[in-house]
């Protein structure tokens, strides 16, 4: 293993690492965004909403997030929709994301008791009042692990954007080895920077998640 | 309309879960003060019943008034939510798993639809609340969240959270079921104290020792209708219905 190759690279893969942090970070926001609006569409009390939030879902998570990138880059353009590698990395893992952030959001909200919001209804609250006073404090302490799992999906789906030609870890392990001929050190070094990566954020999870427990 | 109207009135409730019919044609009249206990099997509706009260299971036909106005009107759905919720702040009810507010503590629990609803400023909440958690005698634990109380202890605190709107009228049921056998006098003890301070109560228990002790009438109910209504003397010593005197056999022969 070619360890002094490793290191002679190593500042353009970090430089490249941190593409996939910003394209990670505002993936997750876009994610969150998309997911927030998903679950409020399908706990919708009306049934044209939750149908769209029931198909934004099964469409994005029942296809891969590879066509679903390759249809918005390379087929956009035909029906209209000019953006560059990188925006299309963002908006299409981002509204990816969205649908599994879907899915954790609601489950979350969901499964807290309704005997919880019949008290806050039976006090005198209004619907909206019960459900953010009472259920989604509950429900988001809840939600914090499993959106941590949607947050290592993503960052793991960033690499996907090298099929794309965004310039970032992957796309730069994969130029490496054209010039070096040695993509046993080029994937290896890329592999060590996303677990880096994907550490960092866990443990960041696990912190915010220990934060909002209720002794 | 009648002329007279009574505090909590209950004209021909009814209500079906598909074709499934569990409350058929009952009415009730409450008067300011009374305390009534609802008994019965499981199934029987007394449950449903008492949550129609303030609406929480909707008859699906029928009419509930308290105090002189219709609680389940029929109104566009904003109005109605308007309604309902001004309503509701006069009627307290304590359920069977207590519902505290897990993300609060005690404190909290009571202080947060004062706040909310009545507009009291922090400082009128906090009193109010040390007010109510001394009455139900968890003043001590007015900092502890509800996962560090006992069923017995929550439900007392469950008790000063619907007290703190000033209600005209608390509903409770099974405010005890769901206890430890050894808890169950501190939170009857609470009640007691309320009936003694002549809050107008509606109770749907499994006790009747309790509901002996402190009701001025007592319902009995079965398979969606009111068998059988009168002073607990009479009810429990003296039944004329024979459905009550086996639902009574039943239930007595634990106790003696």
């Amino acid at each position: 293993m070619d360890i002094d190759l490793m290191l002679r690279v190593y500042p353009f893969f970090l430089e490249a690492a941190w593409t996939t942090i910003l394209l990670s970070v505002l993936t997750a926001l876009l994610g969150l965004t998309m997911g927030t609006l998903g679950a409020a569409a399908r706990l919708s009390r009306f049934a044209v909403l939750r149908f769209i939030g029931a198909a934004y879902v099964s469409f994005f998570r029942g296809t891969p997030a590879l066509i679903q990138l390759f249809i918005l880059y390379f087929g956009g353009p035909q029906i209209g929709i000019q953006l560059d590698a990188f925006e299309a990395g963002v908006i299409g893992l981002g509204i990816n994301a969205g649908a599994y952030m879907t899915e954790t959001i609601r489950g979350a909200i969901i499964s807290i008791d309704k005997g919880q919001k019949e008290a806050g209804r039976t006090l005198g609250l209004s619907n909206w009042q019960s459900f953010y006073k009472i259920t989604l404090p509950q429900a988001g302490r809840l939600m914090v692990r499993p959106l941590g799992v949607n947050l290592n999906m993503l960052i793991k789906a960033t690499a996907l954007v090298a099929a794309i030609s965004v310039v970032e870890l992957t796309y730069t392990a994969q130029r490496y080895i054209g010039s070096t001929y040695k993509p046993f050190e080029m994937f290896l070094l890329a592999g060590i920077l996303y677990m880096i990566i994907i550490y960092a954020t866990g443990r960041g999870v696990a912190w915010l998640d220990r934060k909002v427990q209720i002794t | 309309m009648s002329d007279k109207s009574h505090f909590v009135e209950i004209r021909h409730a009814q209500k079906s879960f598909g074709a499934l019919e569990v409350l058929k044609d009952i009415s009730l009249n409450v008067e300011r003060g009374q305390i009534v206990a609802i008994i019965g099997p499981s199934g029987s509706g007394k449950s449903t019943l008492l949550r129609a009260i303030n609406d929480l299971d909707p008859l699906t036909g029928g009419e509930v008034w308290l105090d002189g106005v219709q609680v389940n009107k029929n109104l566009p759905h904003r109005q109605y939510e308007k309604h309902i919720n001004e309503m509701r702040q006069d009627v307290g009810m304590v359920f069977q798993h207590f519902n505290l507010f897990p993300h609060l503590t005690a404190r909290e629990n009571v202080t947060m639809a004062p706040k909310m609803l009545k507009g009291l400023s922090s400082a009128e909440a906090d009193k109010l609340a040390e007010e109510q958690l001394e009455k139900v005698g968890m003043l001590d634990r007015i900092e502890y969240y509800p996962s560090r109380l006992s069923g017995g202890q929550k439900q007392r605190v469950a008790i000063a959270r619907a007290l703190a709107m000033k209600p005209k009228l608390m509903l409770f049921d099974e405010a005890t079921s769901a206890l430890d056998p050894e808890l169950v006098d501190e939170v009857n003890a609470v009640m007691k104290k309320l009936a003694e301070e002549h809050m107008t109560m509606i109770i749907v228990t499994h006790e009747m020792d309790f509901a002996a002790s402190v009701c001025d009438r007592v319902l009995f109910m079965d398979q969606g209708v009111v068998v059988e209504e009168g002073p607990p003397s009479v009810v429990f010593k003296n039944p004329s219905k024979d459905r009550t005197k086996e639902f009574l056999r039943k239930h007595l022969a634990g106790a003696n």
